[in-house]
């Protein structure tokens, strides 16, 4: 038996090929399909007691706003929530995937998860998919070893921060925390510079909009804040509502009867076997 | 999004940077900037590129700062294991050569380049550098990163054989204040650490205590200074 030319992989792993193939044909002309994103402000900050996260709620696809109000805050454990910015599916899988691994992991060791723990799950994810699954995580949670704030970027690197922003809007929420930021800020003040980065990505950035959702996380206690600001009510619905006077009126009726196409002739012999 | 900068975002996060490694009569002292860029954007200007892989052994990031913290978690997992099965503190040379083993096998898929510095009681200090392709060379001083191609000059005239150990601090913390002043990719802070036969210490010099070079200006907190100032208030909802 001769050797192959080609070399075949010999052990598992993701198959980058397909994603050399789209790279060819984009590069001749061919427009992938758009996936729904979501250009985000998402945000987090470390504070006196505690961790709080921020988002906005738009999901976007291409130009269109796909979602006014989608939840941008994932779950990763009772102590741990995590925000996610960039394609809106490998955000919620790779949450989801990680949450469930860490409550497995719960069931078997019996102890709170760490915030280590899920980081080093999903980058260990990201790192393996080389930048093709499109998450960029801010992590944030209180364990044992006290509150921890983390970013994650696609290709799976990852940084340890007090105050971290991602997403299209990261550039005008970082601009609130460089400015405004301090060590040991109350729950209140914690709160109000979270709502004010995400503000500032909603109203500078066009991939960011709608309203603002919290999550604040301290020792042995959570509260997530969905929708805790509606900066932008829909002003233009009439508050009494509409209603339409008049009902559609019926000018004429008139009832086509379906005609026979085939025709179909009765006898003939029984089909044999 | 059109916007250039967008693309910029998405790019992968990689480390514009300056990494030294320096080697003195008694240990060696590794140098790093702290910035992390992902094209045009700072993503993290505090950022810590030398990373603890034993007690005894650090080791220098640059290049994708995912390739390298890969890089790095893998050899700090095996040289835990190396360690309780040898029974004593694994050589410097062991931690390079295993970091040496990945970059090469996976020289297609990294694009990192690794210094590997750190003490032990059979060769003291030793600085090894593993850059891109995944070979591994003993130096006596190791550079670094994008600012390092401004510091080779001033390495070949400033590096003694023989320095103390405040001597090679201050070559250190000099170089990477040279290069953060010349490459734009590095800037923040310098970073230090310096491992002798008394174990490890680690040092923090803040960009406006850094030396001024030709044509710098002083550092100004013209922001605070605007912002204490009374001016309209900020906008709130």
């Amino acid at each position: 038996m001769s050797k192959t030319a080609i070399d075949v992989p010999t052990q598992g792993g993701f198959s980058f090929d397909l994603c050399r193939r789209n790279d060819m044909l984009s590069k001749k002309g061919v427009s992938l399909p758009s996936f729904l994103k979501t250009g985000t402000t998402i945000v987090g900050l470390i504070f006196q007691d505690g961790v709080i996260l921020g988002a906005d709620t738009r999901a976007t696809e291409g130009p269109i706003v796909a979602d006014k109000n989608c939840e941008k805050i994932h779950y990763m454990a009772p102590n741990i929530y995590c925000c996610g910015a960039g394609t809106a599916a490998d955000t919620e899988a790779v949450t989801d995937m990680v949450s469930s691994q860490l409550q497995l992991h719960r069931y078997h060791t019996g102890r709170e998860s760490r915030v280590v723990t899920a980081l080093t799950l999903l980058k260990k994810h990201l790192f393996s998919y080389q930048g093709h699954v499109q998450a960029a995580l801010v992590l944030g949670g209180v364990d044992v070893t006290g509150p921890h704030l983390h970013t994650i970027y696609p290709h799976g690197s990852t940084d340890t921060l007090p105050f971290a922003t991602m997403g299209s809007g990261s550039l005008a929420a970082m601009a609130m925390f460089e400015s405004k930021y301090k060590e040991g800020l109350t729950r209140d003040e914690g709160i109000k510079l979270v709502v004010e980065a995400i503000c500032s990505g909603i109203f500078n950035d066009l991939g960011s909009g709608s309203n603002v959702d919290v999550c604040v996380i301290t020792k042995g206690h959570k509260e997530y804040l969905r929708n805790h600001l509606l900066p932008n009510p829909r002003t233009y619905v009439s508050s009494k509502g509409y209603s339409f006077t008049k009902k559609t009126e019926v000018l004429s009726t008139k009832i086509i009867p379906l005609k026979e196409r085939v025709e179909v002739i009765e006898g003939g012999d029984a089909m044999e076997e | 999004m059109d916007l250039n900068i967008m693309g910029d975002l998405n790019a992968p996060h990689s480390m514009g940077t300056t990494i030294i490694g320096v080697t003195y009569n008694g240990g060696v002292v590794l140098g790093a900037d702290s910035r992390t860029s992902t094209g045009m954007y700072v993503a993290n200007r505090a950022s810590d590129k030398i990373t603890e892989l034993t007690d005894n052994v650090y080791v220098c990031r640059s290049g994708s700062a995912a390739d390298s913290q890969i890089i790095s978690d893998y050899v700090r997992y095996f040289l835990h294991q190396h360690t309780i099965q040898l029974g004593q503190p694994a050589t410097v040379k062991v931690a390079a050569n295993l970091v040496r083993l990945l970059a090469y096998n996976n020289k297609n898929m990294l694009q990192t380049g690794l210094i590997v510095g750190g003490w032990d009681k059979y060769e003291g200090g030793k600085i090894y550098g593993v850059p891109l392709g995944g070979t591994i060379i003993e130096q006596p001083f190791a550079i670094g990163g994008s600012g390092s191609s401004y510091l080779y000059g001033f390495f070949d005239q400033a590096w003694k054989e023989g320095m103390t150990k405040e001597e090679a601090e201050q070559l250190v913390v000099k170089a990477v204040s040279l290069a953060i002043a010349r490459d734009g990719a590095s800037g923040g802070v310098v970073r230090t650490v310096t491992i002798n036969s008394e174990g490890v210490s680690r040092k923090f010099y803040p960009g406006d205590t850094l030396p001024l070079w030709h044509e710098e200006l002083e550092a100004h907190n013209s922001l605070l200074d605007l912002l204490n100032a009374p001016g309209p208030e900020p906008m709130n909802i």
